[in-house]
């Protein structure tokens, strides 16, 4: 547009909204701080909830946790939605790289009848597993407290939904597209022995009211006990007897992992050094938690792994340990 | 090769197989906890749902087809927002009271979209099945999007304007800002088959072309880029959210006869919630836009009176009539947007935004538009006060108005059918006296008082001395109850509010651009050099 306009020399009236300018002074924000910071509603709400009469529509109490200021949880990844989907579709062009370049090879297809069924047996049904972390990562955005974390948790969510997705696919580039191994899977996810002492604590997380621990409990509990034990340790098995085309698949849930981790981490541990009290509830359901997941993935990783299985969980569980000391966690 | 007994090709699956197969499957009956524990929600309200799977998918979008989609939208929408700003096209704009519609939109309408964001978002954790869920949840992650890019957009403008800069400040405190904030609110707080009725259906599809098709035209006929670029991507959503309204509504009312009345019920209070919210767009496109797209009555008959009757002829199969108080909404289209005006005139000292009387051009056009009502009621009262200003008596009311308890709009509106008295209706509720603007509203608090009595009535509790900053001491002998009151909500007395002439925002625009602030009214400061707006600028190069 050709217009003349003398906007050389117009010196803003601010240079960021007041709320910004409280907390950072007035300078320019980032799109991650004006899409994140006191955005949620906090004060004259107009009434009770049909669905929790006794609290807030948006209602800090909804946890035990308790912080003077809710925005210290912040996403060091500062993903916005903006940003967010274009991440992931980014990381989604490579992925559907690599699973044109199995398809199209029948790799998982060619693989042998036993090391199939393995695939089976032991990865596909974890699209349930992620089906649930789906539900659980839903509850901390919808009854978490404050836009740092619930707009993150949003994100996680969709995110579980994608991860169960591509789980699923393997399943597809095993069978064929025949949809068999997704529902073998989900008898094996509902009725085998081998998997249900994990689904007993997935659906004890349905059941956890304190969106706070059941952030603990998935996210940082069961997420790294199953992570690199699915991903890594049996993944390595499975390469071990056919090559590594499965691997060539779960490469990407570890590195969103890995790359999710970052904001787990962060938010523990800003969430700990708030208040002694904060740091034993954390501390205690991490340590909960990580008694009951543990038991309950050692049917599954013996069947997976056999004797080495002890050695897998025992890792894992070292690894969660360090990681929650790292944080300031006492477990 | 394909080891034995795997060597036919791989089946080649369409979207909706493929959809199925990534999608339907995920979810389990659970054994180990009771399905009432783990969804606790779904039984308060009465509706009866006997196969969640009946539940046809409008959008079959996986995961990893929704961010590809998205991310290009995104890409695509924030090279124009950067663009937006390198360029200052905040000074683009026909002229500085169209940032006036703005102020609405950013203090109004963004903390809407996050409130949507969270209500959908407990569907996405509360309802049973698999595809109502993943529905929800995108839709939840939707919202969370038209809020973050409403904010990103405007915050250009907020740099240069004043009264945008307190958005969710204000939002919880503004008096007449409680009137979208207890809408969405009181949908959020009920259950979720009440919300999702609420919200995809009344609001989004019966009334949401009514927000967006004037709101954007308008944008886009007043030279705001940034507004029209986030606003027609959002539309793309939109779409997909109306069609989640519409299959909702046949899912509800297939899976249960009983399920009818209920939703029947629904209809009624969120037309009319959903009616009385959005009738603030009305002030909006006959006031606010310095070049207009339409008048309201225009609007309301072609995106309610034929769309909408078209939409309940079709649901009538299934036993559902038109919103009940729909022939109110006809018979006010005449008056709403010029009663509004002039409350928020009267009491503009106390709003966050600049107000003005009309020019002659627009009352010319509103004579056009509104023959049998606006030179009958409403041109004696503007020339009226005219005449006061320019006698340096200017009106201004100053009390603060009597709010509707349901609605939250000050009691303004006129009985149907008589435009000179005012519509006051009352009810009793456990020894108290609550008042309502309408017949409509009267409706609803009548069924569910006990939820609307504890609606936080601004003007009430300015009045009871709740909305006072910490250390306001009013006994001192300076005590001024009203500027403590604005100071409360976070307006700027004199700055945000007030006359439109002589504020900050109509002295920079025209140091600024060197154009006039007020297109209708010629200079107010010498600073002007060019008359024309950016449009007649360019066309007289062009020519």
């Amino acid at each position: 547009m050709s217009v003349e306009i003398r906007t050389k020399g117009v010196k803003p009236l601010s240079n960021s909204f007041g709320h910004l300018q409280r907390r950072f002074g007035d300078k320019p924000a980032t799109r991650y701080q004006e899409a994140t910071y006191d955005i949620q509603s906090t004060a004259n709400f107009h009434y009770k909830p049909l669905w929790d009469p006794a609290r807030e529509m948006f209602d800090a109490r909804r946890t035990a946790v308790m912080m003077k200021d809710w925005y210290q949880l912040k996403d060091p990844r500062q993903f916005y939605y903006g940003n967010y989907t274009t991440t992931r579709a980014r990381q989604q062009d490579a992925i559907d790289r690599t699973l044109d370049f199995v398809e199209k090879r029948d790799l998982l297809r060619s693989l042998s009848q036993d090391i199939r069924e393995r695939i089976v047996h032991t990865i596909v049904p974890l699209r349930h597993y992620e089906w649930g972390a789906n539900t659980n990562s839903a509850h901390v955005s919808a009854y978490g407290y404050g836009t740092a974390i619930t707009s993150p948790a949003m994100m996680n969510t969709a995110d579980r939904l994608g991860m169960a997705q591509h789980i699923s696919r393997i399943g597809l580039l095993v069978d064929g597209n025949s949809g068999d191994s997704l529902l073998a899977a989900q008898a094996l996810w509902t009725g085998h022995a081998d998997w249900q002492p994990l689904r007993r604590e997935v659906e004890r997380m349905f059941v956890t009211r304190d969106w706070f621990e059941v952030f603990v409990a998935q996210l940082l509990v069961a997420d790294a006990l199953v992570y690199p034990l699915f991903f890594q340790q049996i993944d390595a098995a499975i390469a071990g007897a056919s090559g590594s085309a499965l691997s060539s698949l779960s490469d990407a849930l570890m590195r969103w992992y890995e790359e999710t981790a970052k904001w787990i981490d962060a938010v523990i541990k800003t969430a700990a050094a708030e208040s002694p009290e904060n740091k034993a509830l954390l501390s205690g359901w991490t340590v909960t938690w990580r008694n009951r997941l543990l038991p309950a993935l050692v049917p599954i990783a013996q069947r997976a792994l056999g004797n080495k299985a002890e050695d897998a969980l025992a890792a894992a569980a070292a690894a969660l340990d360090a990681r929650a000391a790292k944080l300031g966690l006492t477990v | 090769m394909a080891a034995e007994g795997n060597a036919k090709p791989a089946k080649k699956l369409s979207l909706k197989e493929n959809y199925a197969l990534l999608t339907r499957g995920l979810g389990w009956e659970p054994s180990y906890e009771k399905k009432e524990d783990i969804f606790r929600y779904i039984h308060f309200e009465g509706v009866k749902i006997h196969d969640w799977d009946k539940w046809e998918d409008p959008f079959r979008l996986t995961m990893d087809a929704y961010w590809k989609y998205q991310g290009e939208k995104e890409r695509k929408l924030y090279a124009i927002v950067d663009a937006f700003q390198q360029h200052n096209g905040q000074f683009n704009v026909t002229d500085a009271r169209y940032v006036q519609a703005l102020k609405v939109f950013i203090n109004g309408i963004t903390e809407l979209e996050y409130d949507s964001h969270r209500g959908f978002n407990i569907l996405a954790r509360e309802f049973p099945g698999v595809g109502p869920r993943i529905a929800a949840q995108m839709q939840s992650l939707d919202e969370l999007r038209h809020a973050t890019t409403q904010i990103h957009t405007i915050s250009q403008y907020a740099k240069y304007f004043t009264g945008m800069n307190e958005f969710p400040y204000q939002f919880d405190r503004v008096w007449y800002l409680s009137i979208p904030k207890s809408f969405f609110e009181d949908a959020v707080t009920s259950g979720p088959f009440e919300f999702i009725v609420a919200i995809s259906f009344a609001f989004e599809y019966v009334l949401t072309n009514l927000a967006f098709m004037p709101w954007m035209s308008g944008a886009a006929f007043n030279g705001d880029m940034a507004t029209v670029s986030f606003g027609f991507s959002a539309q793309s959503d939109e779409a997909r959210h109306m069609t989640l309204g519409i299959e909702v509504i046949k899912f509800l009312l297939e899976q249960d006869p009983g399920n009818v009345p209920l939703v029947q019920k629904w209809i009624d209070k969120w037309f009319w919630r959903g009616y009385r919210l959005l009738s603030l767009l009305a002030t909006m496109m006959d006031y606010m836009l310095p070049k207009r797209v339409m008048a309201w009555n225009e609007a309301w008959e072609i995106y309610y009176e034929q769309n909408g009757g078209a939409l309940f002829a079709d649901l009538a199969r299934y036993g559902i009539k038109p919103p009940k108080r729909a022939p109110e909404t006809i018979a006010e289209k005449g008056h709403v947007a010029h009663q509004m005006w002039s409350v928020f005139y009267a009491n503009r000292d106390a709003v966050g935004f600049q107000m003005w009387l009309p020019s002659d051009e627009e009352m010319a056009w509103m004579s056009e538009k509104y023959p049998d009502t606006f030179d009958q009621y409403y041109r004696p009262r503007y020339e009226y006060w005219k005449a006061q200003e320019a006698a340096g008596t200017p009106f201004r009311n100053t009390t603060l108005p009597q709010l509707c308890q349901v609605c939250q709009w000050p009691c303004l509106f006129t009985e149907s059918g008589d435009p000179t008295t005012l519509s006051l209706r009352e009810s009793e509720y456990r020894g108290q006296t609550f008042h309502m603007c309408s017949d409509g509203c009267k409706d609803i608090f009548d069924d569910t008082p006990e939820k609307y009595v504890h609606a936080w009535l601004p003007v009430h509790q300015i009045y009871q001395g709740n909305c006072f900053l910490p250390g306001v001491d009013p006994t001192a002998p300076d005590f001024n109850p009203m500027v403590e009151a604005l100071r409360y909500m976070g307006i700027k007395p004199g700055v945000d509010g007030g006359d439109f002439k002589g504020s900050a925002d109509a002295t920079n625009w025209e140091k600024w651009t060197s154009r006039p602030a007020n297109i209708h009214e010629g200079a107010y400061t010498d600073a002007v050099r060019d008359t024309a707006s950016p449009a007649d600028v360019g066309a007289r190069k062009a020519g």
